[in-house]
């Protein structure tokens, strides 16, 4: 869907800011393109759409080269979210999220219409939609900034950072709401970070760069965590990657069983759903988890809990068995080995 | 110092007649000010090199004495309204293009990169994204420049105009002070009249500005 073929970017001052990068973004998926500050991370994406010229090399959108394109029009077709949202403030949020369809010649009507549908889409009440930007939260901000590069319904959609100016609580949300949203509209979505954490949870890809514009490695989240090409790479993942991993996998294949006999006693109430663990003379609280939860917090879990167990419940909450410390480390190392063996 | 009622309910008629021909020049000459400024003022804000040269040519011509500038334009205006108001002009240009340039340069940036972004052409983000965020800056220049020249208009009555001025020779010549009074407070009147108005229009231009969160 978009290619860079040995694209060079050297800026007039003389830096180079992005060398000699070749990279095919597929169709539906989202690519992160993370490393540290001057990496050329965001330059590489300003040059989707034009907001950046490559001085040497072509990036083609949907196979069409994109400087043999009108500038304006191709920034029209595609959405571009960028850090603490860049909202008109002089717009209310309606008016907004309309731009591009009125820049498209889309009438104020439809386009109002079409801005307010957008506005239930990210979450924001009909009432926000009067107001004007600097009334919202920053991370109320954010979201009618991916109102906004979703309103013409581009297939293309370029996030620069968009999360990094709200509280972590924020950006957690953010990101579960990006996850939903993709799931439905299968946009190619390129999002720059510097937040590896961040990469890891929405990427399909992770593209990492290396200080003057170097591209190091581009692989899934698994293959990256468990097999980083060189040191670097294993640098920018960070000591804990090992863990890092684990939240990519579920907790579906760790065996379960009844709970056995022992000092503490998994309580639950008359529905069958886990209360809090119990002792002689104590009680401490317990965190269910679901087949869709991560190994990670199954280790985390089995950690905090007294007798080493996890309870596991099914959608609705309601236990279906528990798994032992030992099956959640044997499944960790497990999992481990075989994405670094896969091939 | 006695006002002479009875001469003023006596010369309401000509005293309404001044006061409108008074406003009309002052408002003339900021309309045209802002005629000039504006292209001028993008012009200084997008070509570096010019802008110290544009703003200092305001500074030098707002230095010129206004009767100077009067005469100097008889040759080519004669004794008119266009010679007046071309001379109040003149001089709004010193804050209107300063006012204009600066509330250009307050646009943020990333508002700009924005609109580029979304795909609105150049002259299209000046019409609909710099000039309305740099608005309350223009208009605090405009206020400036309206309320000067409303007090500026009367020195055109060197040139037989002047608005109410002319209210200030005719009672100096007579050494009579009721015209000067009505004159004065006339003048004084017109400019808070005018501000105020200017006031509520900025209101109701940026209703961004109104809802604090």
């Amino acid at each position: 869907m978009i290619q860079f073929d040995a694209v060079h970017k050297r800026f007039p001052n003389g830096t180079t800011a992005v060398h000699d990068l070749t990279l095919d973004l597929p169709e539906g998926g989202v690519t992160v393109l993370v490393g540290s500050s001057g990496c050329g991370k965001t330059t590489t994406l300003r040059m989707v759409n034009r907001m950046v010229e490559p001085t040497s090399g072509t990036v083609r959108v949907g196979g069409k080269d994109v400087t043999e394109q009108d500038a304006a029009e191709l920034r029209r077709s595609i959405g571009y979210v960028i850090q603490q949202a860049g909202l008109f403030p002089h717009r209310t949020v309606l008016d907004n999220i309309a731009t591009v369809p009125l820049l498209l010649g889309h009438g104020r009507r439809r386009a109002r219409s079409r801005a307010a549908e957008l506005l239930e889409t990210v979450g924001l009440s009909a009432e926000a939609g009067k107001r004007y930007p600097h009334q919202l939260s920053g991370g109320q901000q954010q979201r009618v900034g991916v109102a906004r590069a979703l309103a013409a319904d581009p297939p293309v959609l370029l996030m620069d950072e968009p999360f990094g100016a709200v509280d972590p609580v924020v950006r957690t949300q953010l990101q579960d709401e990006l996850l939903r949203l993709q799931k439905e509209l299968s946009k190619t979505i390129v999002f720059v970070t510097h937040d590896i954490d961040e990469a890891v949870r929405l990427g399909d890809r992770i593209a990492v760069f290396r200080a003057g514009g170097h591209l190091v490695q581009c692989a899934t989240p698994t293959e990256l965590l468990a097999r980083p090409a060189d040191d670097f790479v294993a640098d920018f993942l960070g000591a804990e990657r090992g863990l890092k991993l684990l939240s990519l996998k579920t907790l579906a294949e760790v065996p379960q069983g009844p709970a056995p006999q022992g000092d503490w006693t998994l309580v639950l109430d008359a529905a069958r759903k886990p209360l809090h663990w119990a002792s002689k003379d104590a009680e401490l609280p317990v965190r269910p988890l679901k087949d869709t939860d991560s190994l990670l917090s199954a280790l985390n879990e089995s950690l905090a809990s007294p007798a080493g167990l996890i309870a596991r419940v099914d959608a609705d909450g309601v236990l279906t068995g528990v798994s032992s410390r030992e099956d959640i480390h044997e499944h960790a190392g497990r999992a481990h080995t075989e994405a670094r063996v896969a091939a | 110092m006695t006002i002479d009622w009875s001469w003023i309910s006596g010369h309401t008629d000509d005293l309404t007649t001044l006061t409108i021909s008074h406003l009309q020049a002052a408002l003339s000459a900021v309309a045209l000010g802002l005629l000039i400024s504006l292209p001028l003022a993008v012009v200084a804000h997008r070509v570096r090199p010019l802008r110290g040269f544009l703003l200092g040519l305001s500074n030098v011509l707002f230095t010129i004495p206004s009767i100077a500038v009067f005469v100097l334009l008889l040759p080519v205006s004669g004794l008119t309204r266009t010679t007046t108001v071309i001379g109040l002009t003149i001089y709004t240009l010193v804050v209107l293009l300063r006012n204009t340039v600066e509330g250009l340069d307050s646009v943020p940036a990333k508002t700009k990169e924005a609109a580029k972004a979304m795909g609105t052409r150049p002259l299209r983000t000046l019409l609909t994204v710099e000039f309305p965020l740099a608005l309350p800056v223009i208009m605090a220049g405009v206020r400036i420049a309206t309320v000067m020249s409303i007090s500026l208009v009367s020195v055109a009555t060197y040139i037989g105009d002047g608005g109410l001025g002319q209210l200030f020779t005719d009672g100096f010549q007579r050494n009579f002070p009721t015209p000067v009074i009505a004159g004065v407070v006339l003048t004084l009147l017109l400019a808070v009249v005018a501000d105020a108005a200017l006031v509520a229009l900025q209101y109701v231009l940026t209703p961004w500005r109104r809802r604090r969160a």
